[in-house]
């Protein structure tokens, strides 16, 4: 069983060899399946949605809330409309500091942790300076695992906000989730979950884990880049009010005053991403397609594998030792800057990230200046395992 | 070193390695600041690696220090300097480094998705240099 070749780009080389592609934790590549939906949907519906009374539309709309159902059933949510599209994660987690500005007092905290990605610091260090709230940062241990004891500590009921990510992109840490929400929850403070990484590697179910908010990208998740996702209980979500205004997000307006629609096209203001919308919803239909579960236990093998490989070559250090990983590697060979190790695995046509991750204050808190990044995706196969041993081994004579 | 002599060089290599271990080399060899030229006055940030850049301007003539945490990233400014350092702002601003580093096969190093400060680093030595003229 191979679903390479579902995945055209994979047939491609890189620098004369066979591509070796371990970003995915950056982004996925996309299956046929994908990029034929967006294809379709230009060369046969393109129309504007929710509007226009032409069947071209009626197929538009059609397609792209057929989308939203299969992002509702993908993470278990009770409704559709409990399902917000948006450019990405990081999007998503800018209309939250937006729209929640209202729900937080000045002195208020905001919690977040030092696993952290740059887009789930920065939008809240934005709105604590709008509205007198702090940042408080949940502290790791020296393994990349969340300390529960800091995390009881800091959350209090003077916190506002608990936003975590649910794996960590720089170390692969899968953090635990449901103890954070119940603990968050025990002191009434709203819970967002960053599942930019998560999604792509642990089941989903927004029920089961409480959480007031969850969002997600969908190219990570073998979806086009520009569309996302924000989950909220539809009971919030009504309550809250609308950051980007435009059309498709009113009821109605005239010049003294507008009304807003109800979620999620409250949220969704202007003619949206209708194409990549229906990508994503094809990407969620093919992942029903293939034995997932079997995949990914095919890859925490793989990523068990290269790490205990990688352990042997002298002068490796993995960074992160958490209890539970998702399919990221971090290290560092000793001899070298990541950004060394990056351009000559590059030269060998493995492709990895190299650098801080936008993770700038968790590789200050490990105190290394960034790291190299081997992410794995269902389509990675022992082949790529054995050439990314090959070229580290080989960039180790470099150095 | 001088350019035509890199070019030279250059031209003997026949695959990745050798050029690669030969920019490596070049590193090695480029002297390191003082840690107190290593300051954040004095750098140059990339997402992936970071350049820190000094410069003396002296009887029309421009001197460049410059200093890097990554090796390669070391070796490739020590070809930026056998091409820009110890002359004037004119030469500076006269001089095609892009076309040389395509000559060398190692243009990619100056695009922007790169994050190594190099590109950066090469913009604030025409920015120096065009002050100084």
């Amino acid at each position: 069983m191979s679903i390479r070749a579902d995945f055209p780009i994979l047939q491609r080389s890189s620098r004369g060899r066979p591509l070796v592609y371990l970003d995915n934790a950056a982004t996925s590549q996309k299956p046929a399946v994908v990029i034929d939906a967006v294809n379709n949907y230009y060369q046969t519906c393109n129309a504007n949605v929710h509007r226009a009374a032409h069947e071209l539309a009626e197929q538009a709309t059609e397609a792209m809330e057929n989308a939203r159902i299969a992002v509702r059933n993908f993470v278990n949510a009770t409704r559709e409309e409990e399902i917000v599209f948006t450019r990405g994660t990081t999007e998503a987690i800018n209309l939250l500091a937006n729209v929640l500005s209202d729900r937080i007092k000045s002195g208020q905290d905001i919690v977040i942790t030092e696993l952290e990605h740059h887009s789930n610091i920065v939008p809240w260090q934005m709105l604590a300076q709008r509205t007198g709230a702090q940042i408080k940062v949940i502290a790791i241990d020296d393994y990349g695992n969340i300390d529960l004891d800091d995390a009881a500590n800091k959350l209090t009921p003077n916190t506002a906000i608990l936003a975590f990510t649910h794996v960590s992109n720089g170390l692969g840490s899968i953090t635990p989730a449901a103890q954070l929400i119940a603990q968050a929850q025990a002191v009434n403070a709203l819970t967002i979950v960053d599942g930019a990484q998560a999604a792509l590697h642990l089941p989903l179910d927004v029920q089961a884990l409480g959480c007031d908010f969850y969002v997600f990208s969908g190219h990570k998740l073998y979806a086009p880049t520009g569309i996302g996702v924000l989950y909220g209980r539809y009971d919030l979500l009504c309550e809250l009010p609308p950051w980007q205004g435009g059309g498709e997000m009113i009821e109605h307006v005239s010049f003294e005053q507008s009304t807003y629609q109800l979620p999620p096209y409250r949220f969704e203001a202007g003619t949206p991403n209708i194409a990549d919308a229906i990508g994503l919803g094809a990407a969620l239909s093919y992942l029903q397609t293939i034995p997932r579960a079997q995949l990914v236990s095919a890859e925490d093998r793989l990523v068990t594998n290269a790490l205990s490989e990688l352990r042997q070559i002298p002068g490796v250090r993995i960074v992160g030792e958490p209890e539970q990983r998702s399919a990221v590697i971090s290290f560092l060979l000793e001899q070298g800057h990541p950004n060394d190790v990056g351009t000559l695995l590059d030269q060998q046509g493995v492709a990895v990230r190299a650098g801080h991750h936008c993770n700038m204050p968790l590789m200050q808190r490990l105190g290394v200046p960034g790291t190299v990044r081997a992410s794995f995706s269902l389509y990675n196969n022992d082949e790529d395992v054995t050439r990314l041993l090959e070229a580290v081994e080989k960039a180790s004579t470099f150095l | 070193m001088d350019i035509q002599a890199l070019k030279d060089t250059f031209e003997f290599f026949d695959d990745w390695e050798d050029k690669y271990r030969f920019v490596i080399d070049l590193g090695k060899d480029l002297p390191t600041l003082d840690t107190s030229q290593r300051v954040d006055e004095n750098i140059i940030r990339g997402c992936q690696s970071q350049v820190w850049l000094v410069h003396e301007f002296r009887d029309n003539t421009l001197h460049f220090a410059m200093d890097s945490d990554a090796h390669i990233v070391r070796g490739l400014i020590s070809i930026v300097l056998i091409a820009l350092n110890d002359r004037s702002p004119e030469e500076i601003l006269a001089t095609d480094i892009e076309a040389l580093f395509e000559e060398l096969q190692l243009l990619s190093h100056l695009s922007a998705t790169r994050g190594n400060g190099l590109r950066a680093m090469i913009q604030r030595i025409r920015q120096v240099a065009g002050a100084a003229n």
